[in-house]
């Protein structure tokens, strides 16, 4: 064993209680961390995954239509003009198959689904509802919305002849797997599906007004025979979807809207609780570091005179200096494993304490690998810097000073 | 080796930078390998500055200072450390054994310092040091345990583990009682006879003096009398 080893360890075990204490403050320091960390992130990706049930991580579409003034003003005339921009109508996507493809290839986007959207009508009965038409591919929609998961009756199997529809609205229209009901767009005929599963995305919105079918029927429905009205994108890296967004505009002139501009006041949100949260862990740290300081600071004055001793018998500057940077080092390592565990303790009890009325977690707790790793370097990295002022003085110690006044 | 294992020439040491005060007054000193000496003197004579600088933990204002034939005038920090680990035991008055190590342990402690690390083989090498100072059996107390004869033993089989030419001992036998200080002497002084080590021991007490082959009187900073008993009859090494 090296000698800054022995000598930090005998150390270490011959200031039993002193040791004890300040390892149990940086397992508490680091308990802390983790389970601050692991709450946050689990929240946040809770929150997220929430928000993006419902939400493509980026939809590309047709840039909107602009009433163009066909008279230019010329020099010296001046027109007094009134310009009224047009209303949206649907439209295509100029060339969409090609798109498609092209978005498909690019760096960072995972899955591609075209979409086929508008407004149209649901009857059954007496009963009328306005709702938002959805032709998609099942199998790429899919990929996009976890629509197959939240199914709470029948399948997802939206064709020509049937369609799939959220809780509310099957509620509203009294209509349950099997049943018929009457899609139009707004002011068509329309025709009659069979209702062939019923799903829940989490969102009472979604539920009452989504209604999907196949492709091709909402291109008849819809007017817009061959083509899509946008494009869904699903990205490898969420917050890198604005990124993706603006890369998509550059290279295809379409508008390409991210979830995280369409939903800025969440991601200010989350913004703010990390870095409240980064606040907290780095006061603990703060306070951690201070504590292994002061108690080999302590710990230097007390043992000056065996300093001295070790220094008389041939033992070197440096190793002094080791010395008390391990023991630093050793604090932090093992206070950081127990305080990972501790964290972990408190993230599962937590998980199990707070949960919804029926039962299931509100939301996961996972202590990462990464968290760990992270924790028990930052535990690390605070040891040795706590422990460099106390090593520093005990490697300057006068070992002829120490020893005569120990 | 002719070389001494001390050689002092005119060594001088003050302190202070606006009152300078002068401790040493250019001492003059040679100290040869199986010398026995005792260092007298009053106290504030400079016995313990002297000793400091022996020990190289401090350095001579001006002066020649050798130690096993090694001049420390060139020498920085660690090369001070160096010598310091291979050529010198230290015997203190009050053991300064570390607490937190076994009797075994400490006298390993040199070792440990010079090799950098801990080895298997220094531990029989400690624990028949031990058994030679009289302390068989002992070798996993922690020295709260010993008595103070006890401790004062494991200290100089410290001082003794890397058999070192020269051994300064500051008042070894200072707080002891007659008899443990009788025994730790005798310890000493076997030492002396069999492996041939330079003792410098400084001591107040003048009966421990008359037993050792040379007296040197040190006051108010110079040497004012060095005398060699031989009725004693250690022969000095050349």
């Amino acid at each position: 064993m090296p000698i800054s080893w022995f000598l930090a360890l005998r150390f270490l075990r011959e200031g039993r209680m002193q040791s004890v204490l300040i390892v149990a403050g940086v397992s508490v320091g680091v308990a802390v961390m983790v389970f601050l960390s692991a709450l946050i992130d689990g929240l946040q990706t809770s929150l997220v995954a929430q928000t993006l049930g419902t939400q493509a991580h980026v939809v590309v579409r047709p840039p909107d239509e602009v009433a163009r003034p066909l008279r230019r003003p010329e020099a010296g005339v001046a027109i007094a003009a009134r310009v009224e921009q047009t209303a949206q109508r649907a439209r295509s996507i100029v060339g969409w198959q090609q798109v498609v493809t092209a978005l498909a290839a690019m760096p960072g986007v995972t899955e591609v689904s075209p979409v086929v959207t508008g407004p149209a009508v649901a009857l059954r009965g007496n009963a009328t509802r306005a709702v938002v038409l959805y032709g998609v591919d099942p199998e790429r929609f899919g990929r996009i919305y976890p629509v197959r998961q939240r199914m709470v009756a029948g399948r997802f199997d939206p064709t020509s002849t049937s369609c799939v529809i959220g809780r509310e609205l099957a509620v509203d229209l009294g209509v349950a797997v099997g049943d018929r009901v009457r899609l139009a767009a707004v002011g068509g005929v329309g025709d009659v599906y069979l209702v062939a599963g019923v799903f829940d995305l989490g969102n009472r919105e979604v539920n009452r007004r989504w209604v999907v079918v196949s492709t091709r029927a909402a291109q008849t429905m819809l007017d817009l025979v061959g083509g899509v009205s946008s494009v869904d994108l699903r990205v490898r890296d969420l917050f890198a979807a604005d990124a993706v967004a603006a890369d998509v505009t550059a290279r295809t002139g379409l508008v390409a809207d991210s979830w995280m501009k369409t939903n800025a006041q969440l991601l200010v949100a989350l913004r703010s609780q990390a870095s409240s949260s980064q606040m907290i862990q780095f006061f603990v740290i703060l306070a951690v570091a201070m504590g292994i300081a002061s108690v080999l600071v302590v710990s230097v004055v007390q043992k000056g005179k065996e300093i001295g001793i070790l220094r008389a018998m041939g033992t070197a500057r440096s190793t002094v200096l080791r010395v008390f940077l391990l023991q630093g080092a050793l604090v932090g390592l093992v206070g950081s494993v127990l305080g990972t565990a501790l964290g972990a303790g408190l993230g599962a009890a937590f998980a199990a304490s707070a949960r919804n009325a029926d039962g299931s977690p509100t939301f996961p707790i996972t202590v990462s690998l990464a968290l760990v790793a992270r924790s028990a370097g930052v535990a690390f990295l605070t040891g040795v810097l706590a422990a460099a002022l106390p090593a520093r003085r005990a490697a300057r110690l006068d070992p002829a000073v120490a020893i005569r006044n120990g | 080796m002719a070389e001494p294992v001390v050689l002092l020439e005119g060594v001088r040491k003050s302190y202070g930078d606006k009152v300078v005060t002068e401790v040493l007054k250019g001492v003059d000193l040679r100290v040869d390998r199986g010398e026995f000496a005792a260092l007298v003197g009053p106290s504030g004579s400079g016995k313990s500055t002297l000793l400091n600088l022996l020990g190289l933990l401090d350095r001579p204002t001006s002066g020649r200072l050798a130690i096993a034939g090694e001049e420390t005038a060139g020498l920085d920090d660690a090369g001070l450390t160096r010598l310091r680990g291979h050529a010198i035991g230290f015997v203190f008055q009050f053991h300064h054994l570390l607490p937190g190590l076994s009797a075994a342990e400490n006298v390993m402690m040199p070792m440990i310092a010079r090799e950098g690390r801990t080895a298997k083989a220094m531990v029989p090498r400690a624990v028949a040091l031990l058994d030679r100072v009289g302390l068989a059996g002992l070798a996993d107390a922690l020295p709260s345990a010993l008595s103070g004869g006890q401790q004062q033993r494991v200290a100089i089989a410290r001082a003794l583990a890397l058999g070192p030419p020269l051994v300064l001992a500051d008042e070894p036998t200072g707080n002891l009682d007659t008899r443990t200080a009788d025994q730790i002497f005798d310890v000493l002084r076997e030492f002396n006879r069999e492996l041939g080590v330079a003792f410098l021991i400084v001591t107040h007490d003048p009966r421990l003096a008359a037993r050792c082959d040379r007296t040197i009187d040190l006051v108010d900073g110079a040497i004012v009398s060095d005398r060699r008993r031989t009725a004693e009859g250690a022969a000095p090494h050349r």
